[in-house]
């Protein structure tokens, strides 16, 4: 199964393993990775699963969708990395990726 | 007549106290279904949602998002959820109190309840369903630090009186439809209105951005691109915003005002406040009546805690049910329940409008 590593605002990092087609949200969730809360459950309606995509990763990862930049508006310190993890589908092309969550969500 | 005059009025009429059976706090969709289950049992409804419209998270976060396990109903939108509890329960025409937050919570000489909303509605009920879902709805507050100090003060969440904007310089974030809107409602009033924004593209009603624009050009505003970074002033009284740019360079606005428009979130709010028993975050109930610590206060929905809890729609449905024979005791005391079916009750027929 691939890899993601979730890196906190601390610097502590977090590798756990993924099944394809399951977002990068909800195995923080299923983890209990801190720093994402995903206070809609993965709807792109709340922007509280926001992570900046590490620099190596971010052309494979691909940018936000239209409808998924507009609900990052409602997120804090977004940088040209920033991906709402509850859109971003793990495949086997993204074994190792690596995701920094915020000092908060909001 | 003056608008002060109107303004007395309209409070005079907001104090004269409303009195119904059951107020529902919550309008989503469980909120919507106890008023067809009181309704079944001759319990007259009043709903409080500090949201403008009903339906809850369903309206307000998933309205265009499929929902797969409302039972016979292979797929669903929420919106569309919505709009088929409201007329579900049209026979029962509850009435709705939208954009209220309900406040205070206290029972009465007479062992019913008495709830006021922030604006000063003033409800008395036999029994309180709390059908609060996550919380209520609020703003979402912008993780800057020392904002605590400015809040009430500089930093607003709404606006209730533009007047008070009179002559200031004002500072208003976001690219939304609420942030477009005040910033137009009061570029006319305040000194100077800077729109601030992290990109030159927008979610709000693309003539509502056309307009800015054309302040803008006017020279009656300013945009600027950039994040909220952080703020500057003493005692509450904000002097600079300072945001930062794509390349991480900041730059400062000077603000008397600040209006900030994130989005909302959801948060336990006054609930805590009533005395009822909490378990992290959520009202402990019985699997029998859904009552709470305190008899004739009910609560159904994800905001109930039992053993084995789901925050199902359709668990919500059921304790709806269960909810209204309990409250029925309360609200028709000595009243025998005939338990009947909607299928071939005719009374039931006849509440439903269709005997």
């Amino acid at each position: 199964m691939p890899k993601i590593t979730y890196i906190d605002h601390g610097g502590s990092a977090r590798t756990v393993e993924a099944a394809v087609g399951s977002t990068v949200m909800e195995n923080a969730i299923k983890n209990s990775v801190p720093g994402i809360v995903a206070e809609c459950g993965g709807a792109c309606s709340c922007a509280t699963c926001h992570v900046h995509v590490d620099e190596a990763w971010k052309e494979k990862v691909g940018p936000p969708s239209a409808m998924e930049e507009d609900m990052l508006d409602f997120a804090f310190d977004v940088s040209p990395n920033s991906r709402l993890s509850c859109q971003i589908k793990m495949t086997d092309a993204l074994d190792g990726l690596i995701v920094r969550t915020p000092e908060r969500q909001g | 007549m003056g608008s002060e005059q109107a303004d007395r009025m309209n409070e005079t009429a907001k104090r004269a106290t409303l009195k119904t059976d059951a107020v529902i706090i919550g309008a989503g969709p469980i909120g919507l279904f106890a008023v067809f289950e009181l309704g079944l049992v001759d319990i007259k409804a009043h709903l409080i949602d500090v949201l403008d419209k009903p339906g809850g998270q369903c309206a307000e976060l998933y309205p265009e998002k499929p929902i797969y396990d409302i039972p016979g109903i292979a797929v669903i939108n929420g919106q569309e959820l919505v709009d088929r509890l409201l007329a579900q329960i049209k026979p029962f025409a509850p009435t709705f109190h939208l954009g209220e937050r309900v406040d205070g919570l206290t029972r009465t000489k007479d062992g019913g309840f008495r709830l006021t909303t922030e604006l000063g509605t003033e409800i008395e009920a036999k029994v309180v369903v709390i059908a609060a879902g996550g919380g209520a709805f609020e703003p979402k507050r912008p993780p800057v630090p020392g904002l605590e100090a400015y809040e009430g003060k500089s930093v607003f969440y709404s606006v209730r009186k533009p007047d008070a904007f009179r002559g200031k310089n004002i500072v208003i974030v976001g690219g939304g439809d609420s942030a477009l809107d005040w910033t137009l409602n009061l570029v006319p009033v305040a000194k100077r209105v800077t729109l601030l924004h992290r990109r030159d593209q927008f979610r709000a009603a693309p003539a509502s951005v056309n307009k800015m624009h054309g302040l803008v050009a006017e020279g009656k505003m300013n945009f600027m691109l950039g994040q909220l970074h952080a703020l500057e002033g003493e005692g509450g009284k904000l002097a600079r915003v300072l945001a930062r740019r794509g390349d991480n360079s900041t730059f400062a606005i000077e603000a008397d005002a600040l209006l900030p428009f994130f989005g909302l979130t959801m948060k336990l709010g006054p609930v805590a406040r009533w005395g009822l028993n909490l378990h992290e975050e959520r009202i402990p109930v019985d699997t029998e009546k859904f009552q709470s610590s305190a008899p004739g206060i009910f609560a159904i929905g994800d905001i109930s805690h039992y053993p084995g809890k789901l925050k199902l729609i359709l668990s919500g449905f059921h304790e709806a049910a269960l909810m209204a024979q309990a409250a029925h005791a309360i609200v028709h005391p000595g009243k025998k329940l005939v338990f009947q079916y909607t299928t071939t009750s005719t009374s039931l027929h006849k509440k439903l409008g269709v005997a």
